[in-house]
């Protein structure tokens, strides 16, 4: 009798803990975020309200649109820089190197910055890029250039360098997984029908690979869609993105309901994207 | 004859290809590692301001870190953060990535979503939401609420890495047990958290390392304690400084003897398995 006690109250724990946890620390706290962003904003505070007046504001205010935008633009870039990069090293690592141990150690050696904080892995950044910077002054003492670059810090271009620098291993690894899922005599029964490299790469490797890309990309846009470190030290005030106008919503501006309002469309756009990612890669299986 | 001779380029050929990808993961290696070297080199030069050429070496910088007081509160703080809200997910992840793997039942598919939603959504998203919720419900911010925060948005890391694990073992082993008579509750104790003990330790030690770094969320749900990046951050506002390479180098270092660690425990166990 004890045992099945036991093991009936274990299997509502398994199930009730982690629903509990749902409930209350997501569910409710969506809730109230989507209810502040129905708020009125009255000094000193907020009122409770229902109204569309902060969805309203994001839209007619065009500062809004344009921030909105210029983050879409540098997580759209961001992705595609962090595949450019990540996909032809995943493909050496899988089809050209037969070495396992060298196969093992170049993987770890893209993700293992992911453990090494990502404050600082954005920081070392601005100290490179600096106007006073490191890659200014030694390009300046070895005579390359005369005058600092001035472009280096503050500009989209540093944004995306230091944002795919972050965020490439979450590109590499669903693009490894996949590539290494791909039966090699696929390949080579590809090559054996007379197919050259590149016709083999792009109608028999690409092809299986997409859900990796798909998996790879949606998790890279995410990502650098709402960050707010990078852009806080390599971005400069022209490159504020939406995190950053959310959080001082929530500091300086003292405008809860509004930045409450962004963070719903943020939460939103990820949302869309997530699903949109969900649904390529459920249209590739049923067509592979 | 020809076809030795096809042979021999299409040989060169592909040692021009394989020739041109290693330069190619040369240069990827050099964009992640190099920065790292630089944050590391510039931690032991002796002048204020971070520019080429290197001036001189020293240690002062590190000395300063550890007379700094409000850097070792802030430490403090983020060792007790961690520690929690690792334990947290772990209490919460574990039974989330067994009902995933074993239970079949109405709304599984929203389950799923919900619970590794975090995965993807900024963290910013997670940290103003929950700032709301405890704002409606009258709760104070403290590092208690900054727990909650990590431990929520660090839920999705756990769950996959275990349910992942959970997917390897063989189905046999559970069977076997309960054919023998054992209840659920027994075959999870002796038969399952064997066999994922090395996962739970690896999700365990991420999410330590992702809570000890994590700003979003803790900018959001934090009172008047800091943690060690909240500090890092506000001193950054004041621009860049040798103290914060300083810092960095250690936090570098502490990260490295992780990963080996880490990598040190799956290379014994995937050898153990394959015993």
């Amino acid at each position: 009798m004890a045992p099945r006690s036991l093991t009936r109250m274990s299997g509502h724990l398994v199930l009730g803990i982690p629903i509990l946890w749902i409930i209350l620390f997501m569910l409710i706290p969506y809730t109230g975020l989507l209810t502040y962003s129905f708020w009125i904003k009255k000094y000193p505070l907020f009122e409770p309200a229902f109204q569309f007046g902060n969805y309203l504001t994001l839209i007619e205010d065009p500062q809004y649109i344009r921030v909105l935008l210029r983050t879409l633009k540098i997580a759209a870039l961001t992705s595609l820089a962090s595949l450019l990069l990540a996909y032809p090293f995943a493909y050496f690592l899988v089809f050209r190197l037969y070495n396992h141990t060298w196969r093992t150690v170049l993987f770890l050696g893209v993700i293992a910055p992911l453990w090494v904080s990502y404050l600082l892995r954005a920081y070392v950044w601005k100290t490179i890029l600096g106007t006073e910077g490191i890659l200014n002054s030694f390009l300046i003492n070895t005579g390359m250039i005369a005058e600092p670059l001035s472009f280096l810090l503050y500009s989209q271009s540093a944004m995306v360098v230091t944002l795919t620098y972050i965020f490439i291993p979450f590109m590499v690894m669903p693009i490894y997984t996949a590539l290494e899922k791909i039966p090699h005599n696929l390949t080579e029964a590809s090559a054996d029908l007379g197919m050259g490299a590149w016709a083999t790469f792009f109608r028999v490797t690409f092809p299986l690979s997409l859900p990796g890309v798909v998996a790879g990309f949606t998790m890279t846009f995410c990502l650098s869609f709402g960050d707010f470190i990078a852009p806080f030290l390599v971005g400069g005030p022209d490159g504020q993105m939406v995190a950053n106008v959310i959080a001082s919503q929530f500091g300086a501006a003292l405008n809860w309901p509004l930045g409450s309002a962004l963070a719903v469309v943020m939460l939103f756009i990820v949302l869309t994207i997530i699903s949109l990612g969900d649904w390529v890669e459920q249209k590739g299986k049923v067509e592979a | 004859m020809r076809a030795t001779h096809s042979k021999t380029a299409l040989r060169v050929k592909r040692l021009a290809a394989d020739s041109a990808f290693m330069t190619f993961v040369c240069l990827l290696m050099a964009f992640l590692y190099i920065p790292i070297w630089v944050l590391i080199i510039f931690s032991f030069n002796d002048s204020r301001s971070l520019t080429w050429p290197l001036s001189g070496f020293t240690t002062h910088w590190y000395e300063t870190l550890f007379a700094n007081e409000a850097l070792l509160a802030a430490l403090g703080n983020s060792v007790y953060v961690a520690f929690c809200s690792t334990v947290l997910t772990l209490v919460v992840g574990i039974p989330a990535a067994l009902a995933l793997h074993k239970y079949s039942f109405p709304g599984k598919t929203i389950f799923r979503r919900l619970l590794l939603l975090p995965i993807a959504l900024p963290g910013i998203v997670t940290g103003i939401s929950m700032l709301n919720a405890f704002r409606l419900f009258g709760f104070h911010l403290s590092l208690e609420t900054v727990i909650l925060g990590h431990a929520t948005a660090l839920l999705a890391v756990v769950v996959t890495q275990i349910f992942a694990r959970l997917q390897r073992v063989p189905k046999s082993l559970s069977e076997a047990s309960s054919d023998l008579g054992a209840g659920a509750f027994q075959t999870f104790i002796y038969v399952t958290l064997p066999n994922i003990k090395t996962a739970i330790i690896g999700a365990g030690t991420l999410s330590f390392v992702l809570s000890f770094d994590e700003i979003p969320v803790t900018f959001f749900l934090t009172g008047r304690d800091n943690t060690l990046p909240m500090y890092i951050y506000s001193t950054m506002r004041r621009g860049v400084t040798p103290e914060i390479n300083a810092i960095g180098s250690l936090i570098v270092l502490m990260s490295l003897i992780l990963i080996i660690a880490s990598a040190v425990i799956t290379l014994r166990d995937t050898t153990a398995r394959r015993k």
